[in-house]
């Protein structure tokens, strides 16, 4: 009996040891580029993480995590100290130096896809399942995204100019083509009034009011260091637009506008929805 | 302010200048070895010393320590040794304390070349270097012409502002069609950082550097002979003009690749030399190596603190420099002007 026990003590320490021998070589992962965190715990692989960038933002346990800072300028060393055994990197990561570096450290650094285009997003959520072995959670993840996007498109709404608006530097600047902004008006039914436009430029009143923007959305952070939703109705360069006239002015969290991830359908059910209850003049 | 003056009045009475240097260099030797075994990736000192004796170090840890921290040390100890000693080639040259290698456009033109690079080819470190070095040299080449109209020193200077003024004006026009990638790149480019480093880029930067640092260090009678005053420099059988051309290249071709290579990396220059003088007077045959040695240990340091201070990230060294040599500097103007009373 107590021989059995002695036994059963020994066996129990051996199994204890084996399990934290899994747990010291489960993967430990690094992410860099907010929507892929935001994949990475959509995927509920969140425990696997131990480190990402600065962008990574959403969801709101993504920035308890080690932060190795800006993801295009990422410190070689930084994102070694933290012992990954690999690296889940937006494309947009770099210097291409430090991603070649990574790898001579023996991380496996896998890099995904992150343009604004759903074509991109789907290939970037597979990519990343596929590399954290979740590949069947991958497709459901993909399956309600789908969902959720038709169920948004499905409310109608009258396809307005508009025009994306965020505060940086002290100066409005407005949403062109290529950015997550622009496709997430295109998806929200709208027509950006700065297609013309790429990237993000200063705007300017008198291309504003030849352009006559229906619509106006702007970020919850602008309006915030504006101090008010008055004060951009009052600024020179929007005061005479319709979009003010009428007072079709959206206001949508930062990340929805102007990030393009897993959140996409919400930013388009949020605009459509808002647009649609408006009074039509 | 007469820096013949300095010598004598300000040189500190006890310290030889000879064990001075002896003294600036240990520092830096210490410095170099702290830098190494110090950082976001923890390699444990005993694990270093072993290996450096002889035993075992994992193949991760001997990657980090040889190929990621060495260069990156070193090319702090030539940045900053560079950096140093142009900003004391430029205070003599110019006889003004405010002198350094931004002065004479050289800075903005390196600054508007990268920013070219980054915009125009979307980046890539040689590109950008190269722009930058070619902006560089065009600048302070442009400065020296129109200086050289003025038939004294402040004519050099005031073409420099102009040419800064020109530069950082052709900066704002190609920012403003950059998009938010390449701000983001531009912005930290101008903070400065050694992270670049690695043994590529410095098998042909440390000859460079080095050569170039070894002939302005046999310049030192030519610099003293300046700093009494162009006129005076003639009477002693220096040919000034001719020799205002040589050091403007001279640094031109020192600083805009490191410029190129780091990025913006501010105050090294101007107070390091100021520093050096303080404590050893304002003969150039030591205020130059010694301004090399200590800028090499300020880059050496401040980038040891850039790197662990916001682990796992990284501060940029420039902002070290900035936020550190700033302070000091005006702890040390404040110090003087009491002395002085």
């Amino acid at each position: 009996m107590k021989k059995s026990g002695i036994f059963a003590i020994v066996l129990l320490i051996k199994l204890m040891l084996g399990f934290s021998g899994a747990i010291a070589q489960s993967p430990r992962v690094v992410s860099l580029g907010g929507s892929v965190t935001e994949i990475v715990y959509a995927l509920g692989a969140e425990q696997q993480l131990v480190g990402a960038d600065q962008s990574s933002l959403y969801p709101l346990a993504a920035q308890q995590l080690p932060s190795v800072g800006y993801y295009r300028r990422l410190p070689v060393e930084g994102v070694a100290s933290l012992k990954p055994t690999m690296v889940i990197a937006s494309e947009h990561a770099g210097p291409p130096q430090v991603i070649e570096q990574l790898r001579t450290l023996q991380i496996n650094v896998v890099r995904v896809s992150d343009l604004p285009t759903l074509d991109s997003l789907q290939q970037r959520v597979r990519d990343i399942a596929r590399a954290l072995d979740q590949v069947s959670q991958g497709e459901v993840v993909l399956r309600d995204f789908d969902q959720a996007l038709k169920r948004a498109k499905s409310v109608e709404v009258i396809p307005f100019k508009a025009i994306t608006v965020v505060m940086r530097g002290g100066k409005l600047l407005g949403a062109g083509r290529d950015t997550a902004a622009g496709v997430v008006l295109h998806e929200a039914g709208l027509i950006n009034a700065l297609s013309a436009q790429e990237s993000y430029r200063p705007l300017s009143a008198e291309a504003i009011s030849a352009l006559a923007p229906e619509v106006i959305i702007v970020t919850r952070g602008t309006v915030e260091s504006l101090g008010s939703l008055q004060a951009l109705k009052d600024s020179p360069i929007l005061k005479y637009t319709p979009a003010v006239a009428n007072n079709r002015i959206l206001v949508l969290d930062d990340l929805l506008a102007q990030g393009f991830g897993l959140r996409l359908p919400q930013a388009v059910h949020d605009i459509r929805w808002e647009l649609s209850r408006a009074p039509i003049q | 302010m007469h820096p013949s003056n300095n010598h004598i009045f300000i040189k500190s009475p006890g310290l030889a200048t000879p064990s001075g240097l002896l003294l600036l260099s240990s520092v830096l030797l210490v410095a170099i070895v702290w830098a190494l075994m110090s950082g976001a990736f923890q390699i444990r000192p005993m694990d270093m010393v072993g290996w450096v004796l002889g035993s075992q170090l994992d193949e991760v840890s001997r990657n980090v320590l040889l190929n990621i921290r060495a260069p990156r040390v070193l090319l702090g100890v030539i940045t900053g040794a560079v950096l140093g000693m142009a900003g004391a080639v430029m205070q003599a040259l110019f006889r003004n304390p405010l002198a350094e290698p931004g002065l004479v456009g050289l800075s903005a033109g390196a600054s508007l070349g990268a920013v070219l690079a980054i915009v125009l080819t979307g980046g890539g470190l040689l590109l950008i270097g190269g722009f930058a070095f070619l902006g560089g040299l065009a600048a302070t080449f442009l400065a020296y012409f129109l200086g050289k109209r003025s038939s004294h020193q402040s004519g050099l200077l005031l073409a420099g502002i102009a040419i800064n003024s020109i530069g950082f004006g052709a900066m704002g026009v190609i920012i403003i069609h950059a998009n938010d990638a390449q701000l983001r790149d531009l912005t930290f480019w101008n903070m400065g950082s050694l992270a670049s480093a690695d043994w590529a880029m410095l098998a042909w930067l440390t000859p460079w550097s080095f050569a170039l640092i070894a002939f302005l260090l046999t310049q030192w009678r030519v610099l003293n002979a300046l700093l009494l005053g162009e006129r005076e420099a003639y009477h002693l059988g220096f040919h000034p003009v001719r020799l205002r051309w040589r050091f403007i290249t001279l640094v031109a071709l020192a600083v805009g690749p490191i410029v190129a290579v780091t990025g913006g990396i501010g105050f090294v220059g101007l107070v390091i030399p100021h520093l050096v003088r303080l404590w050893l007077g304002a003969d150039h045959r030591w205020v130059l190596p010694a301004s090399g040695i200590a800028g090499a240990i300020a880059l050496t340091l401040a980038d040891w603190l850039g790197r662990i201070v916001i682990a796992p990230s990284e501060l940029p060294i420039g902002l070290v420099t900035c936020l550190l040599g700033g302070p000091f500097f005006i702890w040390l103007l404040l110090k003087g002007s009491r002395a002085h009373e």
